[in-house]
């Protein structure tokens, strides 16, 4: 990273030229903004409308906006939306169809121009959230026309994490609070005496296009330094972690654990913890006509497998008790995900966690199905010693 | 094929679930255009005696009379959908079900002797079969053209039953119950508002009813933590749809 011929120290002029240049090449600006009580994502139209001397105290079940002395922009954790609110949005028209006076019926793609977007102080997290999105999405033999539009226009300007939150823990998912690619370019915050600002790297051509465009100046010695220390410190300050065991194995051999029973007596079924995910990308299809039946349209709409009626079949669902569809999010998240797309489903991005009305940890539920393992291997040890 | 009749018919109710759909002011005349309105009395006083093939039944069943006529029009109505808390769960007047209906007849009326009356307020479900139930006090305008849309169209109308978070995420609201301790009643309730509560930062009080997974003792403890005791827990889930939630308590 300090090797990087392209990095430069931005201050908060910098910052607000870079809105301003993203703008003038018609750019949607999509980045972190207060909003009823909380921190959202949301187009912006200049630098002003980011969150400065704002930060955030999270747990589970809980997030509180706390205003910072600092006057800290990107000292704050996951908000409830992630840039899959834009990317993959939760309502999607897919194609309309009219039926003319002589029956003869024409369809229309929905093909009417994507955003091009650029993205503002995306987390480490997140652009691996990304990542895995386009692998579902983008890859393969039927990929999303719009997603894919959408994510090739857009311009990712990452924010590296100096302020973990309490949910926190993409450490232990194999992440971190650095971000070493994927973006076009890469913010790190920097506060101290020699002022607020922020050390700039590019990631790509258009990155460094941009910068060159910004007023900034080179990057020094005791800026980067500095960057590298708030990271590296980042990373010894995880709210959580997973517990340190092969969790696909672990979800393999936990599906008839008592556990599930547990966390199906607190689980709500609400859902809450798959829209707020960023890499979920489950969607139902929407079928809307109008009363004379002569103009019809497909919809696309998020849902989610805590949604009884998504694995309705015909005779009834499949997965019609909490137990199994709690037991469906935690094993696809973190085991089955390998099998389709070769990674994990989880980047330990906290949104679940915090985002739960009823606090339920994905973590706990991990470590707890991994003590009920060990407890369960230990008693049939002891058995067979006794045999 | 000939133009489908639709009637509305009304029993213990407010009448603002089929003012609701007098309020689809854009689409009337189009609906007027595809089926023929055989019976709707707060929209017209010809009226037809039926067979009907879609009937709208708003209300609740609390007299013996309210009774029987019910199971005239089931009988008169190829489809029949009702409409509304007090259809679909008895209503706020399910009140009653908690209480002892004789002792109000006797404190309200000089006569309580002519009052004819059941002892509990019960949807309509209850007494007929019933085609299709569509929720909301008063049901959501867009919901029911669906649901009139989908008959014309044959095909089943597209009203989810998964819990208003759903559509609180999806419209991008911050949870007031995560964000400000605000108690909410959308993780137990079915969708179909829109989630309107919650983006106006209150918390859903739960008038289209249970979802269809609810589970309601996880949610209890979150509304005392959130300061409500159980007197006001109570009040809260005693409303339009008192019944249907007091039946998820116990279950
Ligand atoms: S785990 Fe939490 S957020 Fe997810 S469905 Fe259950 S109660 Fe809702
Ligand atoms: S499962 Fe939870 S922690 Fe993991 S990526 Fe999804 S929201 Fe983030
Ligand atoms: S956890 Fe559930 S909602 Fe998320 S991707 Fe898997 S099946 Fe879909
Ligand atoms: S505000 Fe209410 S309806 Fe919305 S997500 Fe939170 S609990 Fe659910």
């Amino acid at each position: 990273m300090t090797k990087n011929p392209a990095a430069g120290v931005l201050d908060r002029d910098g910052l607000s030229a870079l809105v301003e240049v993203l703008i003038a090449r018609g750019r949607t600006v999509i980045g972190p903004t207060v909003r009823d009580g909380a921190i959202v994502l949301a187009e912006i139209t200049s630098a002003d409308d980011l969150p400065f001397g704002w930060g955030t105290q999270v747990e589970a079940g809980r997030y509180r906006l706390v205003p910072r002395t600092d006057g800290a922009v990107f000292a704050h954790t996951a908000g409830p939306q992630s840039w899959k609110t834009f990317l993959h949005p939760p309502r999607e028209r897919l194609w309309s169809a009219e039926r003319a006076q002589d029956g003869t019926l024409s369809v229309t793609g929905d093909d009417s121009g994507q955003p091009s977007y650029a993205f503002l102080g995306v987390r480490p997290c997140d652009l691996r959230a990304i990542t895995i999105q386009d692998r579902v999405l983008a890859g393969g033999r039927y990929p999303d026309q719009g997603y894919r539009e959408r994510r090739t226009g857009a311009f990712l300007v990452a924010a590296e994490c100096t302020e973990p939150g309490a949910t926190c823990f993409c450490v232990s998912m194999g992440g971190g609070p650095a971000a070493d690619s994927g973006f076009d370019l890469a913010l790190t915050e920097v506060l101290d005496g020699a002022g607020h600002r922020f050390l700039v790297r590019s990631g790509s051509e258009a990155g460094q296009e941009i910068l060159a465009d910004l007023p900034h100046r080179p990057a020094d010695a005791a800026t980067r330094d500095a960057a590298r220390v708030a990271v590296d410190e980042a990373r010894d300050r995880m709210g959580r972690a997973m517990p340190p065991v092969d969790l696909r194995t672990l979800m393999g051999e936990s599906l008839e654990a008592d556990r599930w029973d547990d966390v199906a007596a607190r689980c709500l079924t609400c859902g809450n913890c798959t829209m707020v995910c960023p890499t979920c990308f489950c969607t139902t299809t929407e079928e809307v006509t109008d009363l004379t039946g002569d103009h019809a349209e497909r919809w696309q709409r998020w849902d989610s497998c805590f949604d009884v009626d998504f694995s309705h079949l015909h005779g009834g669902p499949v997965r019609a008790s909490s137990r199994s569809r709690y037991r469906q999010w935690l094993t696809h998240k973190l085991s089955t995900w390998y099998e389709q797309f070769g990674s994990s489903g989880c980047v330990g991005c906290g949104r679940c966690v915090t985002w739960c009305p009823v606090g339920i940890d994905i973590t706990e539920e991990a470590r707890a199905l991994h003590d009920e393992r060990a407890g369960r291997l230990r008693h049939e040890q002891r058995k067979e010693t006794e045999q | 094929m000939s133009v489908p009749t639709l009637a509305v018919f009304k029993l213990a109710s407010c009448d603002g679930c089929q003012l609701t759909l007098l309020d689809c002011e854009d689409e009337l005349l189009t609906l007027a255009g595809e089926v023929r309105i055989a019976h709707f009395l707060e929209a017209s006083s010809a009226l037809t005696p039926g067979p009907y093939d879609l009937a709208l039944v708003e209300g609740s069943v609390t007299t013996p009379a309210d009774a029987e006529r019910v199971r005239e029009i089931r009988a008169r109505s190829r489809r029949l959908v009702t409409i509304g808390a007090c259809a679909t769960a008895g209503g706020i007047q399910a009140l009653r079900n908690f209480a002892d209906v004789e002792e109000f007849t006797r404190a309200v009326y000089a006569r309580p002797d002519y009052i004819d009356v059941l002892a509990t307020s019960t949807p309509v479900a209850d007494h007929v079969d019933v085609d299709f139930e569509l929720r909301g006090c008063p049901v959501d305008r867009g919901q029911l053209l669906e649901v009139i849309t989908a008959y014309l169209a044959g095909r089943k109308p597209d009203i989810p039953d998964h819990s208003v978070c759903f559509a609180c995420k999806r419209r991008g609201t911050v949870c007031v119950t995560v964000a400000h301790g605000t108690p909410c009643l959308g993780p137990v309730t079915h969708a179909g508002c829109g989630a309107v509560c919650p983006a106006y930062g209150r918390g859903c009080y739960g008038c289209f009813g249970p979802s269809g997974s609810p589970n309601l003792r996880a949610l209890i403890p979150l509304l005392h933590r959130d300061g409500m005791d159980d007197r006001a827990v109570e009040r809260l889930l005693r409303t339009f749809n008192a019944a249907a939630f007091d039946r998820e308590v116990r279950s």
